[in-house]
């Protein structure tokens, strides 16, 4: 059984279609790449896996025992939160409270939890810190840290190295990586950046008005979709 | 020793410890939730729902209510919901919105006033309902109570909801995400909003109430880095200065609303001040 499988989605809002016919699913430890041009669907599709908007038509479905609150997400970064007044730990402790239900304050296990995803995305030197002081990098590995706190299994990426220097894009990649092989967290990730979806990723999904390329990576290169994007990516370097 | 001496004589009168234990708990409860309301963006809906309070007390006014707070707290509790909840999806935004409900009510409330009002003092009326400045001084015992039990009511959702008011306020797609029902907790909020408001607006009348919101917020994010602190500071800072504000303006004879509002004035340029110097030994 699938983790997550999505059959015949048609996407869109106010009415217009933006993706039509998607049919893909993802298993238990995959990392799948969404890739596509600006407009083509790729945050749509993403808010419509979180249910945060409803697909026009078909489904998702969920199995292995995924429930939907347990899906980690890394949201591109709001305004609101440049400079919003919080230390690095109350931010990665609230990523614990779809676990609280009703009770008002966390548990003693909760902030463990909390204490080591910092420490696997090495912010603990910085857990008491203001999130708005810190560093591009900084700021998403302490997102990175409350998705983990909200997840086990599925983490949803948005654009995770949008705006960070190669340096630090490189070690994001690195760290993401990482909680996919050690960890065994499976990871939807939008990206621009098509050549490092190739170098991470073990799936890709290639979207643009209808859906193009679904498939491993390395059928994805030998794809005439993916050959014409490695193609020109090479040619313009 | 004079002062102290004028004090205590002021002191006899109930009217003024009525003033000042309504004064210091509408400051602690909207230096609360103003915080979020700042972070959100929202810093104007003190404005906005007082003048909508405005427009709903003319109506009160004019229909000869004996209570006007029956038709006053609806109104402005459901004009809470309708800016604070629509968020995204409306076509007209957070900032438009806001300045479009709030003159609309002001000037409806006005004309309402000047077309049915009986009184003879019309420019008096609108004025002590704006400003505030007599309103406080004429608090009944029950609308002591009735201040003491929605200010306990409001210290409660918020310290049982606390984290969860964090987690909407930082980051409402997120929770929503993972489970949280952040529409529902954004309701409340805008439940509890409307309720201080119409409360706060005995304390320093509608023009005023944004500053009380805003101002105490506003002085604890210069100079405090975590969630927590910046809460409880503002709370401190926001009851200080409406201390300091009422006795002022009892000892010099100045009106309240504004006194308190010029306290968190000087408060905020204050620790401004602080957090630049704090800020310099830290580079």
């Amino acid at each position: 059984m699938a983790l997550l499988t999505c059959q015949d989605l048609t996407l869109g809002y106010d009415g217009m279609k933006v993706v039509e016919g998607l049919t893909f699913s993802v298993s238990s430890g995959d990392y799948l790449c969404i890739v596509g041009e600006n407009g083509s669907g790729k945050s749509t599709l993403m808010k419509t896996i979180l249910r945060l908007q409803m697909p026009l038509s078909g489904q998702i479905v969920t199995g292995d025992g995924l429930k939907q609150a347990e899906i980690g997400y890394l949201p591109q970064q709001t305004v609101v939160q440049k400079d919003f007044p919080a230390s690095v730990r109350e931010i990665v402790l609230s990523g614990c409270l779809n676990r609280c239900g009703l009770r008002p304050y966390y548990s003693r296990e909760e902030k463990q939890l909390a204490e080591t995803n910092m420490e696997k995305m090495g912010i603990t030197a910085l857990s008491g810190r203001c999130y708005r002081e810190l560093s591009g990098g900084q700021q998403q590995r302490v997102l990175l840290a409350r998705a983990l706190c909200a997840t086990r299994k599925l983490l949803l990426l948005d654009e995770p190295v949008a705006g960070l220097d190669p340096k630090v894009t490189a070690e994001m990649y690195a760290l993401i990586g990482k909680l996919n092989r050690e960890e065994g967290i499976t990871v939807i990730m939008i990206s621009h950046d098509i050549a490092a979806a190739i170098r991470y990723a073990s799936h890709v999904l290639h979207i643009g008005h209808k859906p193009l390329f679904y498939g491993t990576t390395s059928d994805y290169v030998s794809s005439t979709v993916g050959k014409a994007f490695t193609d020109w990516k090479e040619g313009e370097a | 020793m004079a002062i102290l001496e004028k004090l205590t004589v002021y002191f006899t009168y109930p009217f003024v410890r009525y003033a000042l234990i309504v004064g210091v708990l509408i400051a602690f409860c909207s230096s609360l939730l103003g915080v979020t309301l700042v972070l959100k963006r929202f810093s104007f809906i003190g404005d906005g729902l007082s003048h909508v309070a405005f427009g709903a007390m003319a109506i009160a006014a004019v229909c000869d209510l004996s209570n006007n707070m029956v038709l006053v707290l609806p109104v402005t509790v459901v004009s809470a919901v309708l800016l604070l909840c629509g968020g995204q999806k409306t076509k007209i935004k957070g900032d438009a919105a806001i300045a479009m409900i709030s003159v609309g009510a002001l000037a409806l409330g006005y004309l309402i006033m000047n077309l049915f009002s009986k009184s003879a003092n019309l420019s008096g009326d609108v004025c002590s309902t704006l400003f505030g400045s007599t309103s406080i001084l004429t608090l009944t015992q029950t609308e002591v109570w009735l201040c003491v039990i929605l200010s306990v009511l409001v210290v409660a959702v918020f310290l049982v909801f606390y984290n969860k008011i964090f987690a909407v306020t930082f980051d409402e797609d997120f929770s929503l995400a993972t489970g949280i029902k952040a529409r529902a907790y954004n309701f409340m909020i805008a439940v509890v909003i409307a309720v201080i408001i119409v409360l706060a607006m005995n304390l320093v009348g509608s023009l005023l109430i944004s500053a009380l919101i805003i101002f105490p917020a506003l002085s604890a994010m210069r100079v405090f880095k975590s969630f927590r602190s910046v809460i409880i500071c503002s709370a401190v800072v926001s009851v200080a200065c409406a201390t300091m504000g009422i006795l002022v303006s009892i000892l010099a004879g100045t009106p309240v609303g504004s006194t308190i509002v010029a306290v968190d004035i000087a408060v905020f340029g204050l620790f401004s001040l602080a957090g630049v110097v704090r800020g310099g030994i830290r580079r």
